[in-house]
């Protein structure tokens, strides 16, 4: 048989969730625009564009589920589905950290400048190529890349830690800069939470390549 | 787990014309284990082999082994009826007797010579029909045509039939193909209650039958064994290209 009925629908739930991973990694990208270019009504338009995302998320949970219930989905065709329904809620978990950097960037933007953003446009960066990468990897189905962008979110994790310290310096020398640095230590965190977000994406391209489980291995 | 059915190289023929090949797989105790395939793949035929089945087509021919409790059953001298009271059927199509519900269960216990006394065979009908998951729906009419129940209470009877003798393995050949949701249901409940005392192989054109049913799947294809493995991993990660494309639908 050619052409299934299922394949239709799996192309759609395809190109529905390589649509939100587009949008997530736009929001992100242009939520960390905002606050290095102090832009507040790129902000806004990031906070915005959220509910897009919401909405693509409430529409791919729907055919995830209607090939299901449908189709009945085994083998490659069934990790497909449970693959995007677990990738779905993440991506849409990104957007929010997306939008709590926007939301962030419309305070600090009002403060004096704290601090030179040189760190953060690096993690940030590191961030969206591990995101972009992770759904490259995902529509290839290639776990070498996965496990490849998995290791990489320690990356993120150190730029984290130096960040962090610094800041934390910045607050104890400088109080009246204190708001603004707690802000941005904010910030840091959720570009940390993407990178975490990132690589469980990794661990379930792997579990769409190869059905093998490798997020908590060590209980397996 | 020990194996109660060992198959090695097993091929069969109608005349000249070869319908297995080459088959060999191992099938553990109180296990059910799913036939699946196209239709013409064999695995009706195969299952037919693990009673001596096809003896009765005066053009078969079969070389290989069938080890049943390590007694390879195409042996000479093996006891066919004996074979056969061990290893019992139920077909596609129900199949009772034209007679009583109690007389079709008593059947097979009377003409296999098993010498009980009255109460004896009441005791065996009734076990025979809960066993079956029968007896709450025909206890008070045991003595009126089989006829009169339903498709799937036919069914189950035949089952019944088959387990009065006390069977080991119990061989399926699409029990649930002529059924209603319901009853195909009952059936299925039926085969993994049945589990815990007999072997059972069962061939299902339903792959979700199989998939619910089964701890083990075998995929045949044109008289061969494509592969056979957990019903788990068969169903989400299958070994074999051609199996991932025969239980997705992209055969052809």
């Amino acid at each position: 048989m050619d052409h299934r009925i299922i394949d239709q629908q799996l192309d759609v739930l395809r190109d529905k969730i390589l649509l939100l991973g587009g949008a997530t990694e736009s929001a992100v990208q242009r939520a960390m625009q905002s606050l290095v270019e102090r832009d507040s009504v790129l902000a806004k338009q990031v906070l915005e564009e959220d509910k897009i995302i919401d909405q693509m998320e409430l529409e791919i949970d729907r055919l995830s589920i209607e090939i299901l219930a449908l189709q009945h989905p085994a083998a490659h065709d069934l990790r497909f589905v449970i693959s995007v329904a677990k990738i779905t809620p993440i991506l849409e978990r990104i957007a929010d950290h997306a939008g709590s950097i926007a939301e962030a960037a419309l305070i600090i933007n009002i403060e004096p400048l704290v601090k030179n953003y040189v760190d953060f446009p690096i993690m940030a960066q590191t961030a969206t190529e591990m995101l972009r990468s992770a759904l490259d990897a995902f529509t290839n189905e290639d776990s070498q890349l996965s496990r490849d962008i998995i290791e990489r979110d320690k990356e993120i994790d150190k730029s984290y830690k130096r960040v962090f310290n610094e800041l934390l310096e910045m607050m104890v020398d400088n109080p009246s800069a204190t708001t603004g640095a707690a802000h941005l230590l904010f910030v840091a965190k959720h570009l940390e939470r993407i990178g975490d977000y990132v690589k469980d994406i990794c661990e379930l391209n792997v579990y769409l390549r190869e059905a093998a489980f490798i997020k908590h291995s060590r209980l397996i | 787990m020990e194996n109660k059915i060992r198959v090695s190289n097993l091929n069969f023929f109608y005349g000249k014309a070869q319908a297995l090949y080459d088959i060999s797989l191992e099938v553990p105790e109180r296990e059910v284990i799913a036939f699946i395939g196209p239709s013409g793949c064999g695995k009706s035929t195969f299952l037919r082999t693990l009673n001596r089945m096809n003896d009765t087509i005066p053009i078969a021919r079969v070389a290989g082994d069938v080890i049943i409790d390590g007694e390879n059953i195409y042996a000479p001298g093996t006891d066919v009826v004996a074979l056969r009271r061990k290893v019992g059927m139920v077909f596609q199509k129900s199949n009772p007797f034209p007679k009583s519900i109690f007389e079709n269960v008593a059947y097979g216990i009377r003409i296999n010579g098993i010498h009980t006394s009255k109460t004896d065979l009441n005791e065996r009908v009734e076990k025979a029909l809960h066993d079956a998951a029968l007896w709450n729906e025909v206890k008070d009419r045991l003595n009126t045509s089989a006829f009169g129940l339903s498709g799937g209470q036919q069914q189950r009877l035949c089952i019944a039939r088959a387990l009065a003798v006390q069977p080991e393995v119990i061989l399926m050949d699409e029990p649930a193909s002529a059924l209603d949701p319901i009853a195909t249901q009952k059936i299925e409940e039926l085969v993994v209650e049945l589990k815990r005392d007999y072997t059972i192989v069962i061939v299902t054109h339903n792959m979700h039958q199989a998939s619910r049913v089964s701890d083990r799947t075998a995929f045949f294809m044109l008289g061969k064994l494509i592969e056979y493995n957990k019903t788990e991993k068969m169903f989400q990660n299958p070994d074999d290209r051609m199996t991932e494309d025969y239980i997705t639908g992209r055969f052809g």
